[in-house]
């Protein structure tokens, strides 16, 4: 039993009553004062339904059919509207994924935060702007005195991350769910707003809940972790004895999906496209400044980065959506127009791309089938029998049964299952060259490993060039042959994946390489004093 | 057929009232009793066996004339509104994906036209040109192109700005392909909703102009000037007039009922 909170046996539905969908079932929770839970599973675990019945709320069209949620004291599964409403902000408040989805934009942070106390009348206005600068402080938020009278628009992502813990401490909870807080942020901001919730969470005592999907935060966060899987609880264990012993085969699934290693490429590499000496501008705003690097053919190079590094507009100016505006990209040799509409249908054909957000790059209006048919149609000039049996084709070379899948509509498909259409239409072009922009940063990492799986093996089957966007070092490791880092639009340090990792020669890259969430409890400790000594260092020189 | 079987009883309404007065335009001189023009009697007949819906003002048969009016008023507010939308949600298209100046030029120009109040352009442009049903057809075209253009670009800027338009755009396809097959699937449900209500802006705004004499011209029958000719009879404390009034009203609310289906289908929800 939890001395702040016990669930027993919660069962969630969605549906009709009479054949329902189970959203939870038979869930079981304990939550003491203080205590750090971590939730961790893939999407549709049902981690985010687990975390918000336990402030008592379900989403729409979600009911609870079973088993209660007692709240020190407080049975949330049966209570009231009005009870819910005093606990709410008050006893137990909610930290959400997208900080900027969730603060209203026409308002100044500090106003929203005062909304609470005041609500809850736990302090008058004046009590809580007080409280709000000191807390943006022990946020470590820049300029505390002055920040909450921004608007959300004015302030990082990071930053309003932070600003909404803030928020949520605003009434001194007795407990806090963090919904995939840090999911949306890079890796070096990640560092310092777990650091942040940590601290303050530590420092008034606050239960909470973490929710993720990222084994590595979660093993710096929580004192107890809890897996789940299709709605229910696969095993619950100390942080320390989940990471060293876990029990369930899920479990060690999830734990290995850190180790996949591409087989390093031996022999020569010939270049297939080469950027010399390429700049872009938006407007006056220089993207990229002097890219110099080539890509091999049959290999695959990994541009890694920061948000505004430059590395969407590296893969805009090869793709030809965005003119380069100095030095020039070589294709086999010969030069490339800037502008795809110049360029011919064989190079069109040969560089293909495939997006991070498989929900807006496939028409939502269309089939799988009209999806593949078209390109097929339009690169390869297939006609009647012969393209029904290539679009067939390319749904068994993404590992998709073709029967079930053809005729669906794209909104019908999970995610991971959209992202292999996405790869099955870059391959309908029998391409040579793929632009991959971040493709797994928002999936599963379960699903990210199936993608990233699937693709070494196309490489090898098809002899395919790829260039990898992310801005996540772990799946670097796993597919890069090369790897490029940028930061502000210029190369930092670039070369074969051995010598990045083992032995980078700039700080920069040294910095990105430790904010890299790692599995063992002490990382979050050692990342913060390395970044705040690197920072020290920076502004010393 | 299927589709039909599970359409909600409001559709279905709606459906059975747009073909039948669909198929009485068609068929009006086989379905009238007597001829949309003819004078068969005294003024202001009350109803009876031979006049079901008493005569008019110049003793026309009102049940004629309303059979008649569905064939004018229906069949040219259809057809107007259908130029409207085609011509507008294309050139919205258009300007949405080509953007630029492009955009700029087409955007500016519809500003123009919407600037000047509907009703006043459209006796301005029809004094100019002359009264006919042609071209009266194409006056409210072209004014009620306006606001169908803005809409459409505006939907179809959000769709743009997709990955997918992208990828489309780099795979080398033509505009016509972007235009059909890419942006209007995913902006149709706007436009379906929009063209309910504007078709009955447009059956409105014949009745108007008819009402102001550039319209559709007596003695051609039509449902909005029957209102007004047949207006004195009200005093009377007689519900003839409203008959014209009530089926506009039928009408455009049939027209809604199967607007509202087919949104509901178009936005996947299951009710």
């Amino acid at each position: 039993m939890g001395n702040l909170l016990t669930i027993r046996d919660l069962r969630l539905e969605a549906g009709s009553k009479t054949d329902p969908t189970v959203i939870l079932e038979g869930l079981d929770l304990d939550l003491d004062r203080g205590e750090v839970l971590g939730l961790v599973g893939e999407s549709g675990a049902g981690k985010s339904s687990a975390g918000l019945a336990a402030m008592g709320f379900v989403r729409d069209g979600v009911r609870i059919a079973g088993g209660r949620i007692d709240f020190d004291g407080t049975d949330l599964a049966r209570a009231s509207h009005a009870t819910l409403r005093r606990l709410h902000g008050r006893r137990i408040a909610y930290v959400a994924q997208s900080a900027a989805a969730s603060f209203n934009p026409a308002h100044r942070l500090i106003d929203q935060f005062a909304e609470g106390p005041l609500l809850h009348g736990t302090a008058d206005a004046a009590a809580a702007h007080d409280d709000a600068r000191a807390l943006y402080r022990q946020m470590r938020l820049p300029n505390p005195d002055e920040i909450g009278f921004r608007y959300p628009h004015e302030v990082s992502g990071g930053q309003l991350q932070r600003a909404m813990t803030a928020m949520a401490m605003a009434c001194r909870p007795d407990l806090i769910i963090f919904d995939e807080p840090t999911t949306a942020l890079d890796v070096t901001t990640q560092i310092e707003v777990l650091g942040a919730m940590r601290d303050i969470t530590e420092r008034y005592g606050t239960a909470a809940i973490y929710i993720t999907h990222d084994l590595a935060v979660v093993s710096q966060m929580a004192d107890r972790i809890t897996v789940m899987r299709h709605g229910r609880e696969v095993e619950t264990a100390a942080t320390q004895r989940m990471l060293e012993s876990p029990e369930q085969d899920y479990t060690r699934s999830l734990w290995a999906v850190r180790s996949i290693r591409k087989p390093a490429e031996t022999g020569p590499a010939e270049p297939l496209l080469t950027l010399d000496g390429v700049g872009a501008h938006y407007r006056s705003f220089k993207a990229l400044d002097g890219i110099d690097f080539a890509l091999a053919r049959g290999r695959t190079t990994a541009v890694v980065g920061e948000s505004g590094s430059g590395k969407s507009t590296l893969a805009k100016v090869i793709a030809g959506l965005m003119a380069p505006s100095e030095g020039r990209v070589l294709w086999d040799g010969a030069p490339l127009a800037g502008d795809h509409a110049k360029r011919s249908r064989a190079q069109l054909r040969e560089i293909q791309m495939i997006y991070q957000m498989a929900d807006t790059a496939l028409n939502p209006r269309h089939t799988v089938r009209e999806t593949l048919d078209r390109p097929v149609a339009f690169f390869t000039g297939l006609r009647g029998k012969a393209r029904r049996a290539r679009v067939r084709e390319l749904m068994e070379l993404i590992e998709l049964d073709p029967d079930t899948f053809l005729d669906r509509r794209i909104p019908e498909l999970s995610g991971g299952q959209k992202q292999r259409v996405g790869i099955a239409r870059a391959l309908a072009a029998k391409p040579r060259f793929i632009i991959c922009d971040e493709i797994t940063s928002a999936l599963d990492q379960l699903v990210a490993e199936g993608i990233l799986k699937l693709l070494i093996r196309l490489q090898k089957e098809l002899g395919l060039t790829y260039m990898f966007i992310t801005h996540d070092l772990a799946t670097v490791e796993a597919i890069a042959d090369e790897v490029v880092v940028m930061k502000e639009g210029r190369i930092v340090e670039a070369g074969p994946r051995g010598q990045i990792f083992e032995a980078p020669q700039q700080a920069y890259t040294r910095r990105l390489l430790a904010s890299v969430p790692q599995m063992d409890a002490g990382w979050l400790d050692r990342a913060r004093r390395d970044a705040a000594e690197a920072r020290s260092a920076e502004t010393a020189a | 057929m299927t589709l039909l079987r599970t359409a909600p009883p409001t559709a279905i309404f709606g459906l059975l009232v747009l073909a039948a007065t669909l198929l009485i335009g068609l068929f009006a001189p086989l379905v009238a009793p007597y001829g949309e023009t003819e004078i068969v009697g005294a003024e202001y007949l009350p109803w009876s066996a031979e006049h079901p819906l008493g005569t008019d003002n110049l003793g026309r048969d009102m049940l004629s004339r309303m059979i008649f009016g569905a064939r004018n008023t229906v069949g040219l507010a259809l057809l107007t509104t259908g130029i409207a939308f085609s011509v507008g949600a294309a050139l919205g298209m258009f300007a949405a994906l080509k953007g630029g100046w492009v955009d700029q030029l087409m955007s500016r120009a519809v500003d123009v036209l919407m600037a000047v109040p509907p009703l006043i352009l459209a006796l301005m442009l029809l004094a100019i040109i002359g009264p006919s049903i042609p071209n009266m057809v194409g006056v409210i075209a072209v004014i009620y192109l306006a606001p169908v253009f803005r809409l459409s670009r505006a939907a179809a800027m959000n769709v743009v700005a997709l990955d997918f338009i992208g990828a489309a755009r780099l795979r080398g396809e033509g505009t016509v392909w972007l235009l059909r097959r890419e942006i209007l699937p995913n902006i149709s449900s706007t436009l379906v909703a929009e063209a309910g209500l504007r078709f009955c802006f447009v059956f409105l705004f014949i009745a108007a102009l008819s009402f102001l004499g550039i319209g559709i011209q007596p003695p051609t029958a039509d449902w909005g000037s029957m209102v007004k000719e047949n207006a004195t009879l009200i005093t009377f404390g007689d519900v003839t007039p409203l008959i014209p009034a009530g089926a506009i009203a039928l009408l455009t609310v049939s027209i809604n009922f199967i607007v509202d289906w087919m949104l509901h289908r178009a936005s996947g929800l299951k009710s």
